[in-house]
């Protein structure tokens, strides 16, 4: 650690001689800057992956002359709403590399940001409650440990030494197991946002909020700009990095892509005493559950399974995911659920993503992220910068290819249950 | 939410099946060109507002529907029996 | 303190509670809360970060200070608002988030570490060394953190789900909401009125005010008795409404019983109520807001509304010397109540020069409290006026910053409220929640006489829109006073002023967000947890909104509101998961055999929402392999019995039956003959394999399908949008019948012999060769009999009628066993399946196509069917693409395993490497070694090809050999023996 970054930087020195001095030496995390007439790049969308992006092409390619327009707020998105769960327990190449290598940029990101995002690798727990399932499982986690990971296939006997509050018992489907990612866990998702946001600033890069685009200017096949809510602004090269909304800005150049949209809702609970450790996942039924630093147990599950925008959600999703964690942790019954929210979802037909040029010059895609863009949010910016900087795409990323879908080759589908987008 | 049925009358979303938009309505031929078929098995439209989309009425009469809702909303605007819409 | 003459509370009787051990007293009707403050105690609670200690701020549900742990053992219930839990005998109360105790609190050292845990100090520090976030910062930080503490015992409670329906919810029993259920209730409409309290009145019960002359409690029992009384209307108190939905659905929380000592045991704790209603009144009232200024956060200091409310409800005066600090002139009501109550009242701060005094008390206009003392509970105030600060000895603040409408769930669906200036408020945007009328303070209606005026108005509103008549109600008369008040959030001054008491968020600290550029009110709410404690910001997001507003040069309409998302107020888990837990969560499904099955000693498992039986024991044997090997072996060698009802089953009828299996199947149906049995793959339409099984012809125009257990549903729904949308104009009609028809496989050189001793007219191989199928009589019961074979052998499946489904088994098993076979389980079915060949979900397992799995050649080349056009594409037809074979050992490991990965031999067992996966695996007995199934890069050319088979989760690395997938009887001579 630099000396400039302890004193001027974010550091215990810095927040104890702030403490001494009435905390007055604090400035901004960002500028508000006007839009420039011209970038070399743009960046739609100021969620955790375009903050990211802006981030990396910043601070690995030296591109600074760039805008992310954001209609709203910083990290307003999916990114601000999520269960916060960072893992790299993938089975399929192209999956396998992508998220291997964003986990490994979370184990340095505070570093590289100089930013506390609080990523916890407390251990990620799978449930399985079948033989089948097991074999699966043992699958996935071969595939884990040949990318490099972790995995370690526990028996029922191993999920109760970590999990004894688990209904081993009386519970409707056993629990035969469950593969045990250690360096999997969670992160505070705002200071994600945050983090990416300042390192992007910092640099120069101009995040432009209350900027909504409202057209992408095409001449001959190729980008020249955007229209926006605070005028037009020129650049050849435009990344589209707005899941939730990304069918939206496709259509204003013209696109349709593979996308549904969807509202997931995630639930959190009053604060309480630590008593869940590792996240840990339900096989019978959509039900994932951690819990924060602040004491909140933070739950999710499935989607609610209509087309939507609404970012909220209905009751019988919210039954169903509490109904499973009552027959799983029954510990449970007595925290209370304090708020629900809904988050849109760029629902694809293999439930894996897309990061890849467009058949229109100069402009890129990143986008399909389902309900799994958290954890992706370093590699995703990582290698979108490398995309828009290099106009090749990065290795890890290779494989999330838009036209996989009309060739039917490099399909990614983790979850195995096909074309239809509200499956996966 | 709550869907009118034109069988059963407005029900419980609990009771039916969402599969998507109603492009798959429309099949193309066996023969027709990949842009088609990739149109009708994986791309969609799925702009926010009126939405035309295909549910089961899975756990009452087993009737296909058409229906329209709106997705910034949820405010149902109608449901047709598929079959009929389909003829 | 209690006071003579006030209240609603039965003082003839006494209730004997503790609270931290200490045993207290209290009367029917009260709260935890008043009841402690009619006992003294003024402490009832930390803050979350710095360990403040607390007291009530409110008298209601919005409570963010005085939460509890009620109960003990795993009855235990963390963060009860003491406001809300009615006290009953023998309650058991402890204070939390204190230690060793709530009055010495070692953690309070955070309070004065609070210069270092200003607003988003965590983002700022904890990184280094690295390794230290998980092993000392983040422990230190979860230790600290969270209120009180769950038991750590499974919840024992019993919980209730339910549906209502009506016409009319309305949504509060305050003055607003019961004027809106008499009209519509005297108008015949069926109407629901839920209210969060135990009594229904609201603020009529904690005023003074009189309706109609009467008390305004007693105007509110009259009605309530009246509505009581009708048959079209439900009374719902203890009911927290928690939710608006779609389409007039609404979640509603009842409390059953709380309040009860020794509960009957068939009464619920609580019951998650879904409420679908045709048009809603939301009547909620208002909150008021405290004012921000140094030190406003000791015990003591409250909101002028629950000073009253303890008064005129439960009778006690939560001070002995009471100062009254408000910015409007409702707040000096509690002035006039108290002194009325013999209550000494200090003064009245009013922060308005030109308030007008509206009783006998000392009025000082234009002040303002500038900071407080006393460690545990307040014991003086400073004021500040334009001649100076003065210091007030007082043990009780009852503070007003004006009332906040109740808009919280006409922000549910996404609205957004407005902006009134007038009040200085947030009010509901009409239309935010379809169905729903706002009614009373909720919608900034602030004297009991507009509250009912407003209430029967929605009233009249909705029975219009609902097309009812209306019945004429008069309007009674109550006070009317206009509603006087000029802005004041926090009073300017050093130190730290209180917004978010819970989360301890200061005005220092929005301030500070502000600085670093937090504008949005979502980005100060995230950095500073402004309105994220268990008050989701009742208390204090305007006021939070406002110190924004003011940081940034901006108005507050400008500024923005954050969202109020479902659930009003928190809903325990057990509640909206009711009935789920254990066995609860899905139903189970059992086949005829069940029973049977069971008495056989067999370990039933889950297949789907079945059980099916794993073995069946015998004696001698003592691990389940024993057990399958024998029952393989009754299979290869004499004859075998297994139960396969689950297999879906469809029946299909109709002129265009052949055509719909044809569209269905990728190979040919219309061309099998009456009487024969085929094999059919299925594809989703992005020609990857849905799902498989065999189809019986057993007329012309007649069809039994059979599907995968797993895919029973999923293939019955894909038939119906078959017919009723690709295809409407068939004249076909399908059927499932997998309930009504048990059947049997008898598998094994001797199954004719078994059947033939069963069936009224006796079977040979001409009359029925391999895959013929047709109607049977057995033991004078019509019977089906299909000649099919999942095993490989020379094997039948026998359907009856579900009700002949548990005998038929009995003597199956029995007369198997005269053969010197027997019933096998699912263990035995799935190695004589593997040594066969046969596919199941392991091998389609979504991902792969009829080509990976080497039957393309059943896409028939000379009709269209569902999935074949996509099926068709380059990348799904590449040689590389993994195919489905066989494997042997051929390493010093002979042991082989499902989800294994294959390497070239000699490879390193990296991505780059992978060559493939297993699926399936089995210790084959007739073999004697394990073979397995799984895919290959190319494979279909690799049978003979050595693998290095690697299966780190198991610790295995060793050699296969590649093979092909059939191992037993590739010929099928056995089929047809």
């Amino acid at each position: 650690m630099g000396f400039d970054r302890l004193i001027k930087g974010f550091s215990g020195l810095r927040v104890l001689k702030e403490g001494l001095t009435g905390n007055t030496g604090w400035t901004a995390h960002w500028r508000d800057p006007d839009p420039k007439p011209e970038y070399d790049i743009i960046i739609i969308g100021g969620g955790g992956h375009g903050l990211a992006t802006a981030h990396y092409l910043a601070s690995q390619h030296g591109i600074t002359n760039v805008a992310v327009l954001e209609k709203g707020y910083l990290g307003g998105g999916n990114v601000g709403r999520n269960t916060t769960i960072v893992r790299a327990n993938y089975m399929l190449p192209g999956n396998s590399e992508f998220y291997s290598h964003s986990l490994k940029l979370w184990e340095g990101l505070e570093n590289d940001l100089n930013y506390n995002v609080m990523h916890s690798q407390r251990g990620i727990i799978n449930l399985f409650h079948s033989d089948g399932q097991r074999d699966a499982f043992a699958r996935r986690g071969n595939q884990m440990i040949a990318q490099g990971d972790d995995a370690i296939l526990l028996d029922r006997a191993g999920v109760q030494r970590l999990l004894p509050y688990l209904d081993f018992d009386q519970t409707r489907f056993p629990i035969y197991g469950g593969l045990y990612h250690k360096r999997g866990g969670t992160a505070r998702h705002d200071a994600v946002a945050w983090g990416f946001a300042r390192g992007a600033d910092s640099r120069g890069v101009d995040l432009i909020q209350q900027c909504e685009v409202t057209g992408i200017d095409i001449e001959n096949g190729a980008v020249r700009g955007v229209q926006t809510t605070r005028g037009a602004i020129r650049a050849k090269k435009v990344g589209m990095v707005v899941a939730g909304r990304s069918s939206q800005v496709a259509a204003m150049a013209g696109m349709r892509l593979p996308i549904e949209s969807h509202v997931l809702q995630a639930f959190v609970t009053e604060g309480l005493k630590p008593c869940i450790d590792h996240v840990v996942t339900y096989g019978m039924g959509h039900f994932y559950i951690s819990q924060s630093d602040k004491g909140g147990l933070v739950f999710g599950g499935d989607l609610d399974l209509y087309s939507s925008y609404a970012s909220r959600g209905n009751l019988p999703t919210a039954e169903h995911v509490v109904e499973a964690a009552m027959t799983l942790m029954p510990v449970i019954g007595k925290a209370k659920m304090l708020r629900s929210w809904g988050g849109i979802m760029d629902m694809t037909p293999d439930g894996s993503p897309v990061i890849d040029r467009t058949h229109i010059d100069g402009l890129y895609v990143n986008c399909g992220w389902c309900y799994g863009g958290f954890k992706a949010t370093p590699a995703s910016g990582h290698t979108f910068a490398h995309l828009l900087a290099t106009d090749t795409p990065h290795p890890v990323a290779a494989k999330l290819r838009l036209d996989r879908f009309r060739t039917g080759r490099g399909i990614l589908d983790e979850e195995a249950t096909g074309s239809q987008h509200n499956l996966h | 939410m709550r869907l009118p049925c034109p069988i059963c009358g407005e029900r419980d979303r609990r009771e039916f099946y969402y599969q998507g938009a109603a492009v798959a309505l429309h099949r193309p031929a066996p023969d027709a060109d990949a842009d088609a078929w990739q149109d009708f098995v994986y791309l969609r439209e799925n702009l926010p507002g009126d939405h035309e989309e295909l549910w089961s009425h899975d756990a009452g009469c087993g009737a296909w529907l058409v229906v329209t809702r709106n997705t910034v909303t949820h405010a149902i605007l109608g449901a047709k029996l598929a079959s009929e819409v389909a003829r | 303190m209690r006071v003579a003459g006030k209240g609603h509370i039965d003082r003839n009787s006494t209730v004997h509670f503790r609270f931290d051990g200490i045993e207290y007293q209290g009367h029917d009707g009260d709260t935890v809360a008043s009841a402690l403050l009619a006992n003294g105690v003024r402490l009832m609670g930390r803050s979350f970060k710095y360990h403040r200690p607390r007291g009530v701020l409110t008298a209601g549900s919005e409570e963010p200070n005085a939460l509890m742990t009620v109960g003990v053992g795993a009855g235990r219930e963390p963060n009860v608002r003491a406001t809300v839990q009615e006290i009953y005998e023998g309650l058991e109360v402890r204070s939390q988030n204190a230690f060793p105790a709530l009055n010495f609190d070692l953690l309070a050292v955070n309070d004065l570490a609070a210069p270092f845990l200003s607003a988003g100090f965590y983002y700022k520090t904890f990184m280094w060394p690295r390794a230290f976030w998980e092993k000392l910062y983040e422990p230190a930080i979860r230790r600290a953190a969270g209120l009180g503490a769950l038991s750590g015992q499974a919840d024992q409670d019993r919980y209730e789900k339910a549906y209502a329906f009506c016409d009319l919810l309305v949504i509060g029993a305050g003055p607003a909401g019961l004027m809106a259920a008499l009209v519509a209730a005297r108008s015949g409409a069926d109407v629901i009125l839920a209210d969060e309290d135990a009594r229904m009145g609201g603020r009529l019960l904690a005023e003074t005010e009189a309706v109609d002359g009467l008390a305004g409690a007693d105007w509110a029992a009259e009605v309530v008795a009246e509505l009581a009384g009708m048959d079209n209307v439900r009374l719902m108190p203890r009911t927290t409404v928690t939710g608006a939905y779609d389409q007039g659905t609404y979640g509603a929380l009842e409390r059953v019983s709380h309040h009860i000592a020794r509960p009957d045991g068939r009464l619920p704790r609580e019951t998650f109520w879904r409420i679908v209603a045709q048009r809603s009144i939301l009547a909620a009232g208002a909150l008021e807001r405290p004012i921000a200024f140094q030190n406003n956060d000791r015990p003591g200091i409250m909101t002028a509304g629950a000073v009253r409310a303890y008064l005129n409800r439960w009778g006690v005066a939560p001070g002995k010397a009471v100062t009254v600090f408000a910015n409007n002139d409702a707040a000096h009501r509690t002035a006039l109540d108290l002194i009325d109550a013999g209550v000494h009242v200090t003064a009245v701060l009013d922060s308005r020069t030109d308030a007008l005094a509206q009783g006998d008390y000392r009025l000082i206009r234009g002040a303002q409290v500038c900071n407080s003392t006393g460690r545990t509970g307040l014991d003086a105030i400073t004021y500040r006026t334009t001649s100076g600060q003065e210091k007030l000895a007082t043990d009780c603040l009852a503070m007003s910053g004006g009332w906040n409408p109740t808009v919280h769930m006409t922000c549910h669906m996404n609205g957004r409220p407005t902006w009134d200036e007038g009040i200085a408020s947030f009010v509901p945007t009409a239309g935010s929640i379809p169905g729903m009328t706002v009614a009373g303070a909720a919608l900034g209606v602030f004297s009991v006489q507009g509250c009912l005026a407003s209430g029967a108005d929605a009233a009249r509103t909705v029975l219009k829109e609902l097309g009812q008549s209306v019945a004429d109600v008069e309007i009674p008369v109550a006070d009317d006073a206009a509603y006087a008040i000029s802005p004041l959030w926090a009073v300017a001054g050093k130190g730290r002023a209180w917004l978010d008491f819970q989360n301890d968020v200061t005005v220092k600290d929005v301030k500070q967000a502000a600085t670093e550029n937090f504008r949005s009110v979502e980005h100060m709410k995230r950095y500073t947890t402004q309105g994220m404690a268990t008050d989701q910001g009742k208390n204090s997001n305007v006021a939070a909104l406002a110190v924004l507003a003011d940081a940034t040069g901006r108005g507050i309409p400008e500024t923005g509101t954050t969202t109020f998302r479902p659930p009003y107020t928190p809903v325990p888990l057990a509640a909206l998961g009711a009935g789920s837990r254990g066995k609860g969560f899905a139903p189970e499904r059992h086949t005829t055999s069940h029973a049977a099955s069971v008495a056989m000693g067999a370990p039933m498992i889950e297949a789907g929402l079945w059980y099916r039986p794993s073995y069946f024991p015998r004696k001698g044997e003592s691990n389940w392999r024993q057990s399958c090997d024998r029952e393989v072996g009754f299979v290869r060698n004499t004859v075998g019995v297994c139960d396969v009802s689950t297999l879906g089953k469809i029946d299909i009828q109709g002129p265009d039956a052949a055509r719909l299996l044809d569209f269905a199947y990728t190979n040919m149906f219309s061309t099998l003959k009456v009487g024969r049995v085929r094999y059919g793959l299925m594809l989703r339409e992005d020609g990857f394999v849905m799902d498989d099984g065999t189809t019986a012809r057993l007329g012309e125009t007649h069809y039994v399908m059979t599907t995968t257990t797993a895919a029973a549903g999923q293939v019955m729904r894909h038939l119906e949008f078959i017919t009723q949308v690709h295809h409407p104009e068939w004249d076909v009609r399908i059927m499932s019948v997998t309930e009504q028809w048990a059947q049997f496989a008898i598998a094994g050189p001797k199954s004719r012999d078994l059947v033939n001793g069963l069936v009224e007219s006796p079977i040979d191989n001409e009359s029925w060769p391999f895959m013929a199928c047709g109607p049977v009589r057995v033991a004078g019961i019509d019977a089906r009999l299909f000649r099919i074979s999942f095993s490989g052998e020379h094997a039948y499946e026998l359907a009856v009628p579900a009700r002949y489904g548990d005998a038929l088994f009995r003597v199956l098993v029995k007369r198997a066993e005269a053969l010197a076979g027997g019933a096998y389980g699912m263990e035995a079915l799935n190695v004589l399946r593997v040594e066969k060949g046969h596919i199941t979900h392991s091998e389609i397992h979504g991902r792969t196509t009829a080509f990976d799995i080497g039957m393309e050649r059943m896409i028939s080349a000379n009709k269209d069917c569902i999935g074949k056009t996509m099926a068709a594409r380059d990348g799904l037809l590449e040689d590389d693409r993994e195919q489905m074979v066989g494997f042997k050992p051929a390493g010093a490991i002979k042991k082989l395993t499902a989800g294994a990965h294959l390497y070239s031999e000699g490879a390193e067992a990296v991505p780059e490497n992978d060559q493939g996966y297993v699926t399936s695996a089995a210790f084959s007995p007739d073999f004697g070694h394990y073979i397995a199934l799984g895919f290959v890069r190319g494979g279909a050319a690799r049978h003979g090809d050595r693998l290095r088979l690697v299966d780190a989760m198991r610790g295995i690395d060793t050699v296969v050999e590649v093979c092909p997938p059939v191992f037993i009887d590739p010929e099928g001579g056995r089929l047809r023996g």
